[in-house]
This record gives C-alpha cells, structure tokens and sequence, in this order.
C-alpha cells in the first residue's frame, strides 16, 4: 500500500510540473528592461516615449527569431549594463552572486558547530 | 589573540562600508551614456528624409569624422543647438541629420528656418533606428570615424564648450 | 506665529531630553532605589511639547500657513482637507518631525510600562533614547526645520505631488514609522541591558512587546506601501524591489529574527548575545535605510528631494551609533554557553534565524552593490527583479516545511523530527490541491510548483491546527498559527498571481478594437471631465471575456493636475473575488492612439487579506501578552 502511494504521489508531482512554460512572454524582457529616461521603472511599466521604441525594437528582435539573451546583449552594447535589471555573473559582480550562499553556508557551518556539543544536561 | 582579530576584522569591515557610503555620496547619480564610446555602429539602415536613398554603415568609409545628429522639429532643445551644427558645418564638418520621429514638412520647414547644415538627412519615423546608436532622447549627437567606430558621444544640446571640443576632435 | 510656536516647541524637546539625560545621570549615581519623579514629569513634559510640535505643523497645513517653508513648498489651498492634512508627513522635514514624536513616545511608553525592571537599566535605557532624539532633533533643526520661516509669506504653495493624494499613502508613513521607529527603543534597551548587566529573561521580558509591536506596524506599514503601489501606481505591480521598498524590508527580517530569538532567551535563558546583536542590527538597518533614501546616494522613484549636508549628517550619525554600539558589546561581552539538541524547537528558531540572515544579507548586497561597484570601477550596474526572485525564490521552498516542523518540536528535544502528524496525508493533500490548481490556471515552472506544494503544507497543517485549537480551546498557540497560515497563503497567492497573471500591452485608437487569448477589448469612447484641482481624461473601455463571460466596463484616467504641472495615469482596477481587471491608458505624443496595458490577476485581493492575516497573528499575541502582565 505504501509503495502505491509513494507513485501516486510522484506521478501527480511530475505530472503537474512537466510542462514548464518555455515560450518567453515579450511582457517578461520588457520587465527586465530599465527605462533609462525614468526615475525607477522598467520598460513595461513606462508610457515614456523611449520605453515605446524599445519595446518596438524588442518586438522586431523576437519576429527576427532572436533569443532572450541576444536582445539583452544587444540592448547593453548600444546602453551599458545599466538597461538590464539581471546582473550579469562575471568577475565585477562575483560578490554580489556568492555573498548571500557565503553567508547561508557559514550559517550552516556556526549551527552545525553548535549542535555538534554534545549536550549536557 | 583569536577574539582581537575578529574584532579587528569586524570594525575593519564596517569602515569599509561606510567609506564607501560617504564616497557614494560624493558620485553624481544620473546615468548617461557618454562614456559608451569605442564600439562600432553597423547593422542599421535608415531611409533618407526624401526617400530616394538610404544612410548605412557604409556612409562612414567616405569620411575621416561624420557627426550624426539626431534631432526633431518639435524638440526646443535642438533649436538651441542647431546654430552651432551651422557653425561646423561652415567649419568643415561633415554632419549627417537624422529627423527623429517627425513629419517631413515639419523638417523642411525647421531647416528652412535654421539653416541647412546636413550633408545628408535621413528620417526615423517610428525611433527604432535611435536605438541601433544608443539614442535615448534628443538632442543627441555623435562623431563616428571612418572605420565606424564611436569616438564621442554628446548627449543633450551641443554649446559653445562641446562646440569647441568638436572642432578639436573633427581637425 | 504658527513657525514661532514651532520652534519653540523643538527647542524645547531638545532642553528636556538634555534635562533627562542630567537628572538620569544623576539618578543612576545616588543610591535611590526609585527612579525620581522628576525624570517621570520631564518625560511626559517632553511627550507633550513633541506631540504639541507636530500639531502646530498639522494646523499650519490645514490653514494653508505660507509663511512655512515646508507647507510652501508641499502644499495648496486647493488641496482637499485631508492631504493637506496628510501632506504633513508626506516630506522630508515633516516626516523626520513625525520619527522624531514616535522617538519620544515610546521613550516615555517604556519608561512607565517597564515599571517592573530594574531601575538603572530603565534609566540607562532612557538616556540612551534620548541621546537618539537628540541627534534627531538637532539635525531637524539645524538641517531640515519644518518651521523655518519664509519671508514674505507667498499667497499659494506649490503643492501637493497628487500621487501622495491617496488614503492608502497616508497612512503608510506613519504606520511604518512606527515599525521603524520603533526599534530604537529596544536599541537603546539592548545597550542599557549591556551596561547595567540587566541580561536573560528578565531583558527578554522587558522588550518582547515592543518587538511585536514595531513587528506588526512594519509589516502593516509595508504592505500599505505595496496596497498602494497597485492602486495608485499604474503598473499593476505591489512589490519592485526598489532600493526605497528594500530599505524597509531590511528592519523587517531582523525584527522576524529577534521576535523568534526573544522566545527563546525568554524561555530557556539562551542567546542572550544574539538577541542583542539582533537588536543593535534592526535600528542600524533602519537608521540606514533612512539614510539610503533621503540622502539622494541612491536612484529611485521613491526618493525624497536630496541635499548633500542630509546624507552627511546622517550618516556620521549612523558611525557613531554603530561603533558605539559595537565598542560596549565587546566591553561587555561574557561568554555563554550553547547546549542545543537538534531536534529542538531553539534549534529551529535558530535555524529561523538562518534563514532570515539569508534573506536580509540577499536584499542587502543587492541594494548596495550597485553603490560600492559605481565607487570603485566607476561602473554603473542594475539590480533589480530578476536577482532577487532568482536568489530568494529558492530558498523559500525549505523555509516554509520548516515552520511546519519547528514548532511542533518541544523546547530542549523531541523524540523524532517526525512529531509533524498526519504528515503523509497532508503531503498527498498538497498535492492534489497543486493538480487542482495546474486544471483550473494551467502549467508551471518545476520551482513554482514546489512553492504550491510547500506553500500548501503549511497552509493545511495550520488549518488542521487551528481547528484542533479550536477543539481542544489551547488559545496559546492561536496567534503563532494564525500568522503561519497567513504567510503560507501569502506566498501561495503571491505565486498564482505571478504565474498566471495575463498581461497584454498594445496601443489602440477610440473605436479600436483588440482581440487575444479570450479577450476583446473595445476603446468605446473618450470622455474629457474637469475636477477641483486637475483635468481628467477618461476612457471608456468594454473588456468580454468568452469562457468565463465577463463583460465589464472600465474607465481608465488621465489626469493633468495644475499645482503643481503634473501627469498622472489612473489605472480602472475591477476587484472581484477571484481576480482583479487592470487597465491603464497612456497618451502616445503627436499620435492619436493610446498605449493601453491590459491585466487580468488572479486571487489580488487575497493576497491582501493574507498580509493581514499575519499581521493579524501578531496583534492577537500582543494582546496576550498584555492578558498575561
């Protein structure tokens, strides 16, 4: 009876995540995009007239067949990094991608330490 | 021993970032491109303002500097400046002019009323061909070599300062 | 007159808190067993000018009092009544005026509610407290005076930013003061228990209301922040990790930590230097964020005007506080000792801890990153959604069985980790319900699946609980099952909505019609209307859906406002049970179409009343512990 259930449960749990969504959603990248003449808002959220041809530009790139990564590269040739919300994982931000796992297996080493005293009680 | 390193290493560790805040403090926070310069503009096609021609990469191979202007009739700021792109005009410079999201009639008249300092004007109706050089709102001008290589970037009206530093880099 | 009244009334605070400060001193050197009635009669002098103070600015808005640069320069006569009132804290100068009354009201609140605690860490607590309101204050003063006087007084103000003009906005500053405000008193405790030896359960008694109390208000005020984000903002969105909004987060995950850590120095009279550190982390973090956002160091569209001085100031007042701080832990320190089973409800309080250490040093590099990048190459970079969803995401799947098992677990040890009972049952539910939700809203991504999954552990678990609460009438666990069940559903809704939110961006003229998915979307009309202080264009939108057969209408706005020149787009939402129907329409210059953005969001509104729920849980232990003294 146990090993019926434990296949239930992976059938049902396979099942419902097997058909992870590929198709990138144009409303995705232009989330991704910063509106550079904005104080803070990505290029979907703007009604800026720079936000307008972007997205323009973005839209001709998908009908090209070009993928999410040849966009934002593209974008960050002619406006730098500063267009794109995704750092991106190269030596100048290695701190910025390895600080929060540093401090989450450190964390994990101090409370492994802890509770390797055996206690006395 | 052991406990003073940490401390040493803690304190140490907060200065850092603090200096870094009053640093930060010091930087000025409005970002531009203008520092964008050394890469090539290619790929780009623009039609000319009268639509018998076409402005391409290979525009840049006849001149040792073009400046490609970007500009708009109903954009105040590129009245300002457009005295100053007469001035190089007359000073040897080769400028192409591209109407930025414009009517034809609207460009003819500014230059009409401004003077005329384009060797060639294109005209990018829907903006898309901006972003092909990094445009991001006008005025904005740029000096491309021959090998269609970025070499200035000027963002925002061009006055007598940037007049003076153009005339030095075009020479 | 109302500018002289006002800073006289600062002047004032500024004498009392030296006054207290002396006679504390004073105080803590004689050999009274009681704390004087003299520094109970400053205190309350010094609640009441405060108090007074901020009213004076109150009244000097709601008369439109020129003569007050600050009502100047942020408000209008033709502002209806309550912005005006608002307004009052809707600026810098204003909302510093309001940090510094919620400063010197729970100075005076701890001081007559800890009656109970010894005397000179009650006293120290209160020096330390007001050294704080002093450094508030002076800075006020001498930087960023609401009073200061303008001479002549113009006729009219400048006026008011109308995306202030919302009720949502109005409240959020005060009720997020108050979190972050708030941790100053357990600060300045944490530093008056390490220097009068006043450690254990008895400090852990002394603070535990108060970390609730700034615990409830942070997250009540930042989800007014987000409530307000989506109505008023136009983009449909609560939540941008904007460095404003992650300044605020910062203090909350601290305060999370510490309000689990409390329990356990109360309880088995451990971690008393980790409550500590805790404390001294969550008001430098909020000291911090204050100083991220007023001081124009950072770019967002939240930041207050900036000035230069403001940031210096600011942030030599946050080195001091630090170093100070950090030089009497270390005086102080005594070494304690650690015996923790695994499987122990410490332990995973501890491991709470872990987590939420993660999440802080997570938001906290990736908001200042870009700041320590700029200062030392030069380089400007973004950081903005996709790395926080992609770091923190992860981690929240783990987070949420734990809180399932920690707190089954009982103090010191358990027999087995698998105390969790129906577990089996509870899985197979969480399953089904997440089958259930790919049949109605359709497929996603393997991790989000596993956010459903966890997420629905916890929910059913705390359902079951909480009506074997209900059965068995064990109250005390009530408010700890009912915030845990409104964290899972939060997260759970959080996820459908980001999942299946359909969001469509096109640009249509009047008589337009658009078509797609199951949509159609026709620009009926456009109706011009004139209000008291702005112009409004509005659009007449009809939004059909065929399979579920909705037909409403929606009139989004554009508002041109006067005072100052303005521009602002006023989204239609239509908030139903199950979903909300978003629309906003942008003017295209020099064309005649319009950019219209179009979202359906499924369960918004649930993930309100599920922010609420949490808060909820915290208020209903507040309560209890006040039963209970």
């Amino acid at each position: 009876m146990k090993s019926k259930i434990i296949f239930f449960i992976l059938a049902f749990f396979i099942f419902s995540s097997i058909h992870a969504n590929e198709n990138i959603k144009v409303n995705d990248i232009f989330k991704n995009l910063r509106c550079l003449v904005c104080q803070g808002q990505s290029i979907a959220d703007s009604n800026s007239d720079f936000a307008s041809t972007v997205k323009l530009v973005v839209e001709d790139q998908i009908k090209q067949g070009k993928s999410e990564k040849e966009i934002y590269s593209f974008l960050i040739s002619k406006y730098g990094e500063w267009i794109v919300y995704k750092p991106s994982f190269d030596t100048k931000n290695f701190f910025l991608w390895i600080l929060p796992y540093l401090v989450l297996v450190s964390g994990g080493i101090i409370l492994y330490v802890l509770l390797r005293k055996k206690p006395k009680l | 021993m052991r406990v003073n390193l940490t401390r040493i290493i803690i304190f140490g560790f907060i200065f850092f970032c603090l200096s870094i805040f009053w640093l930060g403090l010091k930087k000025d926070q409005t970002y531009d491109t203008r520092n964008l310069i050394g890469n090539k503009i290619n790929e780009f096609s623009i039609p000319s303002l009268d639509e018998t021609n076409s402005f391409s990469e290979q525009y840049f191979l006849n001149n040792k500097f073009t400046i490609v202007n970007f500009f708009a009739s109903w954009c105040a700021p590129c009245r300002d400046e457009h005295k100053y792109l007469v001035e190089l005009s007359k000073n040897g410079a080769h400028i192409v002019g591209v109407s930025f999201k414009d009517k034809k009639s609207n460009t003819l008249d500014f230059l009409n009323q401004l003077g005329n300092p384009y060797k060639f004007i294109a005209a990018d109706n829907d903006g898309k061909a901006s972003i092909s050089f990094g445009i991001y709102g006008i005025p904005e001008s740029i000096i491309i070599n021959r090998e269609s290589v970025v070499v200035k970037k000027i963002i925002g009206p061009i006055n007598q300062e940037i007049f003076k530093e153009i005339l030095n880099i075009i020479k | 007159m109302l500018s002289e009244f006002g800073q006289l009334s600062i002047f004032l605070v500024t004498i009392f808190s030296v006054l207290i400060i002396y006679k504390s001193f004073l105080s803590l050197k004689s050999n009274n067993q009681v704390i004087e009635p003299g520094i109970y009669q400053l205190s309350l002098w010094q609640v009441t000018v405060t108090i007074l103070s901020f009213l004076v600015l109150i009244a000097a808005y709601l008369v439109s009092d020129f003569s007050l640069i600050n009502v100047y320069e942020n408000s209008h006569t033709a502002k209806p009544l309550f912005y005006k009132f608002a307004g009052s804290w809707g600026n810098h100068e204003g909302s510093l005026l309001l940090w510094i009354n919620i400063l010197v009201i729970f100075s005076y609140l701890f001081l007559i509610f800890n009656f109970k605690h010894k005397k000179n860490f009650r006293l120290l607590t209160l020096v330390i407290q007001n050294l704080i309101i002093l450094g508030f204050t002076l800075f006020l003063i001498f930087n960023s005076n609401p009073f200061s006087k303008l001479e002549p007084a113009p006729l009219e103000g400048l006026g008011l930013n109308p995306i202030l003009q919302d009720p949502a906005l109005a409240l959020h500053p005060p009720m997020l003061y108050v979190g972050f405000v708030g941790c100053s008193i357990y600060f300045s405790a944490a530093i008056a228990s390490m220097l009068s030896n006043y450690r254990g359960k008895l400090f852990a008694n002394s603070i535990k209301s108060w970390v609730l109390i700034s615990w409830c208000f942070q997250t009540l005020g930042i989800s007014l922040g987000s409530i307000w984000a989506y109505y008023e903002l136009g983009w449909g969105g609560f939540w941008f990790w904007d460095p404003v909004e992650n300044a605020s987060l910062l203090p909350w995950f601290a305060i999370t930590a510490l309000m689990h850590s409390v329990i356990v120095l109360k309880k088995r009279e451990n971690l008393y230097a980790w409550v500590i550190i805790l404390c001294l982390i969550t008001f430098i973090l909020s000291v911090t964020g204050t100083f991220l956002v007023r001081s124009g160091i950072l770019n967002s569209v939240h930041t207050f005007a900036s000035d230069p001085a403001r940031g210096i100031y600011i942030l030599l007042f946050l080195s001091v506080m630090i170093f100070s701080s950090l030089i009497i832990f270390f005086r102080t320190f005594k070494k304690e000792s650690y015996n923790f089973y695994f499987k122990s409800k410490e332990t995973f309080i501890l491991i709470n801890n872990w987590f939420m250490a993660f999440f802080l040093v997570t938001v906290l590099v990736g908001t200042l990153y870009p700041i320590f990048l700029d200062v030392v190459t030069n380089e400007k970079i973004s950081v903005g959604p996709p790395f926080y969803n992609i770091v923190i995401i992860p981690l929240a799947v783990p987070l949420l069985v734990l809180m399932v098992v920690g707190p089954q677990l009982s103090w010191i040890n358990s027999k087995s980790l698998g105390v969790v009972k129906h577990k089996a049952l509870i899985i197979i539910g969480a399953l089904l319900i997440n089958f259930i939700i790919y049949l109605i809203f359709g497929s996603s991504s393997f991790l989000s699946n596993l956010i459903f999954i966890s997420a629905l552990f916890l929910i059913i678990h705390s359902i079951l609980e909480a009506y074997k609460i209900y059965q068995k009438k064990i109250k005390f666990e009530a408010p700890r099952v009912i915030s845990h069940l409104g964290f899972g559903l939060l997260i759970l809704f959080i996820g459908i909505n980001h999942n299946f939110s359909n969001e469509q961006d096109f640009n249509l003229k009047v008589g337009e019609e658009k078509k797609f998915d199951e949509y159609n979307i026709i620009f009926r009309d456009l109706k011009l209307k004139q209000e008291k202080n702005y112009k409004a264009i509005i659009g007449d939108f009809e939004i059909k859906n065929f399979d579920k057969k909705i037909n409403k209408i929606l009139n989004p706005e554009i508002r041109i406002y006067s005072n100052p020149e303005t521009l602002t787009y006023e989204a239609a939402i239509k908030t139903r049970i199950d979903s909300d129907l978003y629309l906003t329409m942008s003017n295209i210059s020099r064309s005649d179409y319009y950019n219209i953005k179009f979202q359906h969001k499924p369960l918004m509104i649930w993930i309100w009343i599920s922010v609420l729920m949490v808060v909820f849980g915290g208020f209903l232990q507040l309560v209890r512990n006040k039963n209970e003294s």
